[in-house]
Order: structure tokens, then C-alpha cells, then sequence
């Protein structure tokens, strides 16, 4: 920005290939239309009046995890859901992130049983995760503002 | 990090491959020559309602067989509930149908006090049936939103959700969430409603009629909702009854059988509602009975916050060897500290024997098989759930339509995985 | 139309089965009959179609499993409880036109438990009873579909079942929480 101090506005922006890039990422971030189980009603009302979450640039939710860059693993993981899940996110172009929602998500939760992946991290590199049983869409707001900074922190050599 | 599951033989893990053999027999024998074609439907596809997998076979764009195949949300619930005692494995119950953890929490506490002969005080009830009918409420408000996305009309979510968001904020006033609140216990309900719900649910009943208006001037008349929904998925009543059917989706059949009536519970007997009943047992009729249903559950409602107010006393049954006492009566009474004590490290006998409770959710019949051991631990509880025999009357309900009309068709049963698999 | 009055199920079943009823409880106002499970679909039935019972839902069909020592030909409970067998299968029946329920439960063996289905007469009974099949491991003979249900197709055992280990694993807290970590499978990309 040192240019437009000293000649005035040109009407240009002078910035970095990282910041223009991770700005690009945040302002659009598609989730994949996903749910699982109870997460994915609260993830269902983050996306609908009360709490719009198309503030963040998400009001686009896709059906294919070709065109996505977040999973949101909104509930329990069962092992007969595992595999699926793992395909899904291997699908997804990068970059991609993962945010796991919930206690089921991110650690088994109240289900410590033979039925339930203890973790979806197990399966799938998590970003973020958010607590809660459910967690209200305000939590899951505040997972992917956090989500967001962690992405524009991301510098070149992290994109390999 | 010790992990307690059984061994599996590894042989065993890598010996399975599924093949076209095993389906023979479940679809038709074109199939098998590859004359028709099979389509896997799910589990992630967004009109499934969840992790729903179903199996087509189509012919063209006809549905000739289709085989659903669940279990991907199952969680051992049943089985998780067999390792606790009877009070502390209610919040479990709250996850299965988590549209309207309400009523699970109605259907176990309802069967507990069948087992343990163990009566509600009247006040209990009547907060009780506020919360049912409200929890109906928000159940049939996100299905109607999800089930108008799947046959297109995306912006009614977006209604309903901001009325959803109103009854969620009332449970939270009660319990302290918004979804799974844990709120019905066996013998009453965990506390007295607070000053400030009552005031709030007649606002919300004050307004909420208009907003059903608002739906079905979006929906009912609607010519290509009509086009949708109408002669789509119909299921007659013999079959209907012949595979189990419960709730909208078999009184879209005109089958008159709706527990509150039928076999009443918590004091339905008492109040004055009507049953909604469909003629053709088609999607559109499975709509239009849920839209009444809105409104008889304000019927329902208005009676009860007016009993509400004049009716007083405890809320929840005072068999303290059962229900904990009053927070308040711990400083005074030594009782009061030892029952307390006991009902949250021990819990509480129930007898060895079987019962069976029955009660009626926003999607039909959930029952509650419990037997007992003669200690604090159940034997073994089975819930039947709704979801689970309305997806297995999914091949009837699709046979001969277009794949297209399947999104309405698993729309308008009001499915709920969670519900189904358990 | 006339509706034929009421019959008592239990004096209908025995007169109709004779030695085959081998035990009746009432219990909270719920009748449980139990049967000679060899005669399991013909007492179905003739529960659904006899005139005055009309069963003519099948609302549940559930399984308990006695295991490890609460049944056997000395098992003595409270109220003397008839238990032959480990397993037992409880059909929740439900008649609509008189309003009334009935359970009527049959009895199948430790070793390689089998029943015959219900599904002829009852279809609601289908999954109700592969449910059952995969979580107790009790085959119902003439079944049309003996796939798993809810499990995965390569699962081993039988969830439900009293012997069956819950699966746990041990939580993590602060002070354990290096430890699990250090062996916990983390996916990587």
C-alpha cells in the first residue's frame, strides 16, 4: 500500500499474491451439502433466516464434493459411514478444509459405544472443531470466522 | 489405546465382496441380465434426508424395484442404554428423532413410569403436552421446508425456519438447549416452566396462524406443487395398515388411528382437537394433513397454556425414591440429601418384567419395549420409530413412478435417519 | 356392519392350541402370551384373522437376550417368570377395531436360535425382523432377504447380545490425553 500513501488514490490496490489469494478463498468458501445426523439440522438453521450464513460468502452449498473446499462433518460417524466419508473428502479439489461439528464429530461424544468412530479425525484431517451437542449456529459462526483466519494466515509455501 | 471391541478376523473383513448374486431374488431378473438399470441413490444425496442409500432399478426413468439400505447413522443407542441407569440414559433418547426430541423423551419417560407404575401430577402433564405440541410443531416446520427444496421450491425453508427458530428459543427457556433438551423425565418434567414462557408461547400462537396461512399460500394451491405431489407415491389403506404404517403417513390413506385419540396419554383425552384425514393416501394428502396439524396442535396448545395458569402444584411426581426432590429441600432435610444421593449414583429398581408404551410423534408411533432386570440397569429397550417402518414401505410407495417423484415420495413420510437407524 | 364382540385372546388361544400356550402374564395391564415358537405362524395367524381378535397391526417385534444365567429350566425369578431358553422374540400385536394390545412372545435356543418369519402374514414385520437377525443373530427361517441390516455386511457378531462387549474405548482428559494421542490412528491427507 506504500504507493497510494505518497502519489494519492490511483485507483489501483497494491497488495500480495497471499493476501489476494487467501481473500479470494475466505469470501468464498462453498460447503459440501452434507449432514449426518442432528448437527446438520443446526447447520441447516445457520444457512437459513435467523442466522445467514451467506454473510460469510456460504450461501452456496454444493451437492458435489467436486465443486466444494469445506466439509462440515455435522454429526456421528458410524463405521459403516466412515468409508463414505473418506471417499467424499478425497473427492474434493483442493484446497480444502474440514471442520468437524460437534462432540459426536470430534470425539465420539456421549456414544463411546462399538457403533461410532471415536473421532473423525480417525478418518479425515480436521481444521477446526467445534463443541457442542449440539453446537448453536452461533458456535458453528464462530468455527468457520476461526476457520477463516486460519486460512488467511496460509502463506505460499504452504500450498504446495 | 485400548480398544474393547471383539476381535474380527481379518480373514473375515477381506473375504467379503458384494456382487451382483446376492441381489437376486430382491430386484427383478431383468436386472440381473442388465436389461434394466441399477442407480445408487445416496448415502450422501441431498434429498435423502440424511445418510438414507437406496437401491433403483429403472427402467427408463421408472422405477421398477428399489432396495433401501440403512444403518449408516446407527449408533448403538439401544445398546449404550443397556450400560446406564434408567434416569441417567434419557439424554440418549433425545438423539434419535432430533426433529422433535420431545417426543423421544415423552415415549422412554412414558414407559419408564408404565414400568415402575409411577403417576405424573397433573401439572406435569399439561407441561408436558405443551411441549409436545410444540416440539410437533418445529418437527413438521423443518420438514416442510426440506420437503418444498426437494420438489423445488427452495424459499419456504427459509419461512419456516424463522418460525422454527421461535419454538427452539421456548425449549431453550425450558431446558436450557434449543434441540436436545432432555426436558420430559420419567415421573414429570426436569423443572416449572418459567415466568416468561408462557407470555412467549402465546405470542408465538398469537402469530403463528398466519404464518401456516403464509405456507400454503406458497404451497397448496400452487399448480406446479400440484403437479408434484398429486397422484404421486399413493399407498391404500389395507397395505398401509399391512406394513405398519403410522401417523401422516397412514392417515393420508384416511385411516382414522391417531394415539391421542385412541390410546390417550398425558391427559389428550381432555382436550378438543380434531384428526386430520387424507382421501387419496397420495404426497399431496401427506402434505396437507401435517399443514392441519399445524393447526390443531394451536387448538391444542390454547387449551393447554390456559390450563396452565390456573392449574398449580408439582410438576413432577413426589415419590422422591423415583424423582429427585426439590434443590431447596436439600438444606433442611437430611431425606431429601440421602434420596438425592441415591438417584444419581444408584438410580432405581425396576422390576424384571416387559412393557410396552406406545405414544404418538409428529411422524407416527414411537414405541418403547423395556425389560427390566430387577436392578438399576435395563435388560434390554427397543424402540420402534416411525422412520424405520416408513422406509421399509419405500419400495411400495415408489413402485411405478418416475425416479423424479422418489425425492417427493421420501419427502412427504418425513423420514429422519437418526430416527431409523438408532 | 356388526362387529363380532370382544374375545379374551388367552382362553381363544387355548382352546384353539390347547398345550401349545405354555405361559400367560399380566403385567401394567399387558397381556403376554408365550407360545410354542414351532407354531409361531399359524397362531399369528389366527391372531390376525380369527373374528372377535382381529389383531390386524404388527406394531413391534423386539428380542431380549437372557444371557447369562436369568432363564434355564430351574430359573426361578420374581413371579416365577417361564423362561425355557435364552432368547425370546415378543410380536407386539395391535387390534385396531377393539383397541387392545397383545405380546406374544416365543422362545428360540441358545445354540443356532431360529424362528419361523412372520413376514406372510404380517409384511410390517420384514425389517422388524432382520433388525433382529443382525443385532440378536436369530435367523427367521423363510425370510425372503437374510442380508445385514443396519451393521456393515462384513461385521462380526451380533451387537445386541448380552455377551457382546459395548466397545468402549478409554476417554481422553488432561491427564491421560498425551498418552491416547500418541496412539490414536490421526488420518493425514
Amino acid at each position: 500500500m506504500g504507493v497510494s500513501s505518497k502519489l494519492g488514490n490511483l485507483g489501483i490496490v497494491t497488495t500480495t499474491v497471499e493476501q489476494a489469494v487467501n481473500w479470494g478463498r475466505t469470501g468464498a468458501m462453498w460447503p459440501l451439502l452434507f449432514g449426518l445426523a442432528c448437527c446438520a439440522i443446526e447447520y441447516m438453521s445457520s444457512q437459513a433466516s435467523s442466522y445467514d450464513l451467506s454473510r460469510f460468502g456460504m450461501e452456496l452449498n454444493r451437492a458435489t464434493p467436486r465443486q466444494a473446499d469445506l466439509l462440515i462433518v455435522s454429526g456421528r460417524l458410524t463405521r459403516k459411514m466412515a468409508p463414505v466419508i473418506r471417499q467424499l473428502y478425497d473427492q474434493m479439489a483442493e484446497p480444502k478444509w474440514v471442520i468437524s461439528m460437534g462432540d459426536c464429530a470430534s470425539c465420539g461424544g456421549v456414544y463411546n459405544n462399538y457403533a461410532i468412530v471415536q473421532g473423525v479425525d480417525e478418518i479425515i484431517p480436521v481444521d477446526v472443531y467445534v463443541a457442542g451437542c449440539p453446537p448453536r449456529p452461533e458456535q458453528l459462526l464462530h468455527g468457520i470466522l476461526t476457520l477463516h483466519e486460519k486460512v488467511r494466515g496460509e502463506r505460499i509455501a504452504d500450498w504446495a | 489405546m485400548a480398544v474393547a471391541t471383539p476381535p474380527q478376523p481379518i480373514e473375515e473383513q477381506r473375504r467379503w465382496e458384494g456382487s451382483l448374486d446376492q441381489l437376486r431374488g430382491l430386484v427383478s431378473e431383468r436386472a440381473i441380465t442388465g436389461e434394466t438399470m441399477l442407480l445408487n441413490m445416496g448415502p450422501h444425496h441431498p434429498s435423502t434426508h440424511g445418510v438414507l442409500r437406496l437401491l433403483l432399478e429403472l427402467d427408463g426413468e421408472q422405477i421398477v424395484s428399489c432396495l433401501p439400505d440403512i444403518g449408516f447413522l446407527h449408533t448403538g443407542i439401544e445398546k449404550s442404554i443397556e450400560d446406564k441407569t434408567y434416569e441417567i440414559a434419557l439424554p440418549l433418547t433425545d438423539r434419535m428423532d432430533y426433529l422433535s426430541p420431545m417426543s423421544n423423551n415423552m415415549a422412554y419417560a412414558a414407559a419408564v413410569e408404565k414400568l415402575l407404575d409411577l403417576e405424573v401430577p397433573e401439572r406435569g402433564q399439561i407441561i408436558r403436552v405443551v411441549c409436545l405440541e410444540l416440539a410437533r410443531c418445529a418437527s413438521h416446520l423443518v420438514w416442510l421446508g426440506t420437503h418444498a427444496i426437494d420438489m423445488g421450491a427452495m424459499s419456504v425453508l427459509l419461512y419456516a425456519f424463522r418460525e422454527r427458530e421461535r419454538v427452539l428459543g421456548m425449549f431453550e427457556m425450558l431446558s436450557g438447549q434449543r434441540m436436545m433438551s432432555s426436558y420430559i423425565r420419567p415421573g414429570g418434567v426436569w423443572r416449572d416452566v418459567p415466568d416468561d414462557f408462557l407470555p412467549t408461547v402465546k405470542q408465538f400462537l398469537n402469530d403463528f396462524p398466519a404464518k401456516v396461512d403464509d405456507y400454503e399460500a406458497l404451497l397448496t394451491q400452487n399448480p406446479i406443487w400440484k403437479d408434484r405431489a398429486q397422484g404421486v407415491g399413493v399407498i391404500e389403506p389395507d397395505v398401509a395398515l399391512a406394513y405398519g404404517l403410522t401417523g401422516p403417513a397412514l392417515r393420508g390413506s384416511g385411516v382414522n388411528w391417531d394415539l391421542r385419540k385412541a390410546q390417550p396419554y398425558s391427559g389428550y383425552e381432555t382436550y378438543d382437537f380434531n384428526v386430520p384425514l387424507g382421501e387419496h393416501g397420495d404426497v399431496y394428502d401427506r402434505y396437507l394433513i401435517r399443514i392441519h396439524e399445524f393447526r390443531e396442535s394451536m387448538k391444542i396448545l390454547n387449551q393447554a397454556v390456559a390450563r396452565l395458569e390456573t392449574v398449580k402444584g408439582p410438576y413432577r411426581s413426589q415419590n422422591h425414591k423415583y424423582c429427585p426432590p426439590l434443590r431447596s429441600e436439600l438444606g433442611q432435610s437430611m431425606e431429601a440429601v440421602i434420596h438425592h444421593f441415591k438417584l444419581w449414583t444408584y438410580g432405581y429398581d425396576a422390576p424384571d418384567d416387559e412393557i410396552y408404551n406406545a405414544i404418538e410423534s409428529p411422524r407416527g408411533e414411537i414405541g418403547c419395549y423395556i425389560h427390566g432386570t430387577g436392578a438399576n440397569k435395563p435388560r434390554r429397550v427397543h424402540f420402534k420409530t416411525p422412520s424405520f417402518i416408513h422406509i421399509s414401505a419405500l419400495p411400495v410407495m415408489a413402485k411405478g413412478y418416475l425416479l423424479a417423484d422418489m425425492v417427493a415420495i421420501i419427502g412427504s413420510v418425513d423420514i429422519v435417519l437418526g430416527d431409523c437407524d438408532r | 356392519m356388526e362387529i363380532p364382540a370382544a374375545r379374551n385372546p388367552v382362553d381363544v388361544l387355548r382352546e384353539a392350541f390347547g398345550e401349545a400356550v405354555a405361559y400367560v402374564k399380566e403385567f401394567r395391564d399387558e397381556t403376554t402370551i408365550v407360545v410354542d415358537s414351532a407354531l409361531a405362524t399359524e397362531v399369528l395367524d389366527f391372531l390376525r384373522a380369527s373374528p372377535g381378535l382381529v389383531y390386524n397391526m404388527l406394531s413391534d417385534v423386539s428380542a431380549v437376550d437372557y444371557y447369562p444365567d436369568d432363564y434355564g429350566k430351574d430359573f426361578d425369578g420374581q413371579d416365577g417368570d417361564y423362561r425355557p431358553e435364552r432368547f425370546a422374540v415378543s410380536y407386539h400385536l395391535l387390534s385396531m377395531l377393539y383397541n387392545r394390545r397383545l405380546r406374544v412372545k416365543f422362545f428360540a435356543v441358545e445354540d443356532d436360535p431360529r424362528l419361523p418369519t412372520a413376514t406372510m402374514i404380517f409384511p410390517a414385520a420384514n425389517w422388524l425382523e432382520r433388525e433382529i437377525a443382525d443385532m440378536m443373530g436369530i435367523v427367521f427361517e423363510g425370510h425372503a432377504d437374510q442380508r445385514r441390516l443396519l451393521m456393515p455386511d462384513n461385521w462380526y457378531g451380533h451387537p445386541h447380545r448380552r455377551d457382546y462387549p459395548l466397545g468402549k474405548e478409554t476417554v481422553a482428559f488432561s491427564f491421560n490425553e498425551a498418552e491416547i494421542s500418541k496412539h490414536k490412528p490421526f488420518a493425514t491427507d
